[in-house]
């Protein structure tokens, strides 16, 4: 029994939320085509009442009213990229949850990899300088292996 | 009574950490025994005060006193006894407490384990582990008292926060705190080495240890409020690039570098600087994590603005635990020792790389989750940065990191030979070609990006397989001879080879579970099924009913497979009358490859109901993951080379024995 109950413990986590979210079925738009592209660009665009959330995600009236909304606007013939500017015109960019490339972005989209590259050229760059002392051979496999051995091969 | 000895406690532990936090450093650097020597008492009585105030916290807590504020407003007497011990941290003083507390634990841990390190860097050590607790004994006193009473009493509290009832974030703050705050004790370490001015392969051997406790505590942590996360918000996502999820993950990161970099530090006398200074960074990441989720800046400046007292003390601790830290390595650094030299393509390369690689990482996120206040305070514009954006950058950072993972530890030391390396991970090279070239075969549809995903998962776990029978010589020796070098390979080995195959399954799990979920919400009414992943879900009714201190309207839900009832899931949805807040809970059925996730929705107000059907399959495999790479900190850390009082002798005795045993 004991056992059982503990089973049926680590199957069912059943467990709190904040009210369950995201697209209701009487959103949705009847060709999957359409919907797909609709699913698509709401995870794009942030709920603007919500901490952090896309309006995919989101049960706020407002994320409802944008689902909605970006839907009329792909049934019109709206591509993605019309849809986007459309409500970024209405809400700003700070609804894009994907930032664009855009002056005030620049430094967000490039100082990764400049950090990354940069520091890895950085390195090698002074790994060429300090060049290892030739005159101290490697070690045969055989006095490798004794060597791990002796070290109890120590990572 | 008891919380009022609680408060004293509080005050007096502050001044004896003002006394830990000055007198041994004066003694360090007048070489006075006695004055020294006062160092390991004074955080052992600290701790013990603290632990003490945070007992007579708990106890308020437990008794339900709502003449105590903070009992008040976190918590009520009808709460289920778990929770009302939970609910000390589930607050910002009492996690302010936990934090605390964590502190003083591991000052008191070097005290009471730390006899075989010299007496003036312990004393330095301890010294500057008091500096720390001082600073934050000083802010929970004067910003955050967790024993501010209320008269009259009420006679019921209001509740805590039904998302906090709930098992995983109950103990996701521990040992979250646990880590964030271990990564203290190698601050303090490090701080104490610049002041004596030598970073050695003995400094790296006692700080080793302690690094990995903390990291293995942030590990599990993070693990848990991601799998909090993944249960809770009802469609089954479990990382959210959240400012609060970030602010974890940054001192992780920087964390696992410094893990990694002590290794070189203590094996080859090497990157002794670059270690110093990610001991410092580690632990500001730590700080301004707490920063971040306690001031609230990051959700809004205005809610910052409203209650600044806090926000700008926990800045100036920031500015000076940082900012002296980093003046301190400024000023002493140059002086430290040169490491030796090695070859780019050589172990130390490979971790090199990893450190450089994690580091950037962990710049990008902080970018990230800073980037929009940068900007709103700079130039007004207000911005997002979500999913999508660390998706682009930080994910193509790390995937090399995971390559180099698996190659470096078949590397040499100071020289290592590429083609050697990759040869004797032929066996991982070819599955790890294989396998996106198969799911190909079985799904044509597959991303690009999925299937470069599970080369990169196979190629980890079979990277540390091949490893391991390499190292054991299953190819050369005979079958129980490789298996008894296999039982006998160092504990550290072991831990690697854990932590880097969890590694892994993790990836596995990420990439399997985004790609090939499948996702069905639809509209029910009683007796209605469909079809998810194979199974047919039937959806029976909905009963409602009082338990303890909410009201549950919960679905039934028959799941089938091949015609047969399988079992039954009960998804529900929870109102808490007193906190006034509804909260939705999730079934989530898993047979360990996948999970069968239910969320029940919205009534349409005619008897039915939106249900939420997803199938993630390998989702528990993150979690699984996670576990591994914690339980390989563990197995390395009872490694004997890492134990703190393992005399020289009986090392030398054990190779010794080792080599005699190996003939």
């Amino acid at each position: 029994m004991i056992l059982r109950l503990l089973f049926t413990a680590l199957l069912l986590i059943m467990v709190g939320e904040p009210s369950v979210r995201a697209v209701e079925p009487s959103e949705r738009l009847a060709d999957p085509a359409l919907e797909a592209r609709a699913r698509s660009l709401s995870q794009e665009l942030r709920c603007l009442v919500c901490q952090n959330q896309s309006i995919d995600e989101s049960n706020a009236d407002l994320a409802h009213d944008l689902r909605v909304l970006l839907r009329q606007r792909l049934v019109a013939g709206d591509t993605d990229q019309q849809v986007l500017d459309y409500i970024v015109k209405r809400y700003g960019v700070f609804v894009l949850l994907d930032p664009p490339f855009a002056p005030e972005t620049w430094l967000l989209w490039l100082t990764p990899p400049l950090l990354v590259l940069g520091g890895g050229g950085w390195l090698l760059l002074r790994a060429r300088r300090r060049r290892l002392d030739p005159a101290m051979p490697d070690l045969t496999p055989e006095e490798d292996a004794r060597a791990a051995l002796l070290l109890g091969d120590q990572r | 009574m008891l919380v009022e000895i609680g408060h004293f406690a509080l005050i007096l532990a502050l001044l004896v950490a003002a006394v830990q936090g000055t007198v041994p450093l004066v003694g360090a650097s007048v070489r006075s025994r006695p004055l020294m020597d006062l160092a390991p008492p004074a955080a052992l009585v600290q701790f013990g005060l603290v632990a003490l105030a945070f007992a007579a916290f708990m106890h308020a807590h437990i008794a339900s006193d709502f003449s105590v504020r903070n009992v008040f407003e976190n918590s009520h007497s009808a709460k289920p006894m778990l929770y009302k011990v939970t609910g000390v941290w589930g607050s910002h003083e009492g996690s302010m407490m936990l934090w605390v507390l964590m502190l003083t634990l591991f000052g008191g841990l070097v005290a009471g384990f730390g006899r075989s390190l010299p007496t003036t860097l312990r004393a330095r050590t301890l010294a500057i582990q008091g500096l720390l607790g001082f600073g934050t004994l000083l802010f929970i006193i004067a910003t955050s008292n967790p024993f501010d009473r209320l008269l009259p009493a009420p006679a019921d509290g209001r509740d805590l926060n039904p998302l906090l009832q709930d098992p995983g974030l109950a103990f996701h703050p521990p040992f979250l705190y646990f880590g964030y705050v271990g990564f203290s004790i190698t601050y303090s370490f490090a701080i104490a080495a610049l002041i004596e001015g030598r970073v050695g392969a003995q400094w790296a051997r006692w700080v080793r240890p302690w690094a990995l406790c903390a990291w293995c505590g942030l590990t599990v942590g993070i693990a848990l409020g991601s799998w909090w996360a993944y249960y809770v918000l009802g469609w089954g996502g479990w990382w959210y690039w959240d400012p609060v999820e970030n602010a974890s993950f940054m001192p992780w990161l920087l964390g696992t570098a410094l893990l990694h970099s002590a290794v070189v530090v203590e094996k080859r006398e090497s990157l002794q600087r670059w270690t110093v200074l990610l001991a410092i960074l580690t632990f500001g990441m730590s700080l301004i994590g707490t920063f971040l989720v306690r001031s609230g800046v990051l959700t809004s400046v205005h809610s910052f603005a409203v209650d600044p007292t806090r926000g700008v003390f926990i800045l100036v601790l920031i500015a000076l635990v940082i900012g002296g830290g980093l003046l301190l390595y400024a000023l002493r650094a140059p002086g430290l020792e040169a490491g030796h030299p090695f070859a780019p393509v050589s172990r130390e390369g490979a971790l090199v790389l990893n450190n450089l690689l994690l580091s950037g990482g962990m710049a990008t996120v902080f970018l990230g989750t800073f980037y929009p206040l940068f900007a709103e305070v700079w130039s007004g514009v207000k911005l997002s940065v979500g999913p999508q954006y660390f998706d682009a950058t930080f994910v193509p950072i790390l995937a090399p990191g995971i390559v180099a993972m698996v190659i470096g530890p078949v590397l040499a030391w100071r020289r290592g030979n590429l083609a050697r390396a990759l040869r004797r991970l032929a066996p991982a090279l070819v599955g790890a070609l294989l396998a996106p070239v198969l799911v190909f075969l079985f799904d044509r549809t597959a991303p690009p990006a999925a299937l470069a995903g599970v080369a990169l998962a196979v190629w980890a776990m079979l990277g540390v397989l091949t490893d391991l029978a390499d190292r054991s010589g299953l190819a050369k020796l005979p079958l129980g001879t490789a298996w008894r070098r296999l039982c006998h390979l160092p504990r550290g080995t072991w831990g690697y080879a854990l932590a880097h195959f969890g590694v892994g399954v993790l990836i596995a799990g990420v990439v399997v579970s985004t790609a090939w979920r499948s996702e069905r919400i639809e509209t029910m009414h009683p007796g209605q099924t469909i079809e998810i992943a194979g199974r047919t879900l039937r959806f029976v009714g909905v009963t409602e009913g009082d338990v303890a201190n909410y009201h549950a309207q919960r679905a039934q839900i028959i799941v089938e497979r091949s015609g047969r009832a399988a079992m039954t899931l009960y998804p529900e949805r929870r109102w808490y009358p007193v906190a006034r807040s509804q909260t939705t809970n999730t079934a989530i059925a898993t047979n360990g490859f996948g999970d069968l996730y239910l969320a029940l929705g919205d009534p349409d107000g005619k008897g039915d109901w939106v249900l939420r059907a997803y199938y993630n399959p390998l989702v528990p495999w993150i979690w699984f993951g996670a576990v591994l790479a914690a339980l390989g900190g563990l197995v390395s850390l009872s490694d004997r080379w890492l134990r703190l009082r393992l005399p020289a002798s009986r090392a030398a005795a054990a190779v010794a024995a080792r080599s005699v045993d190996s003939r």
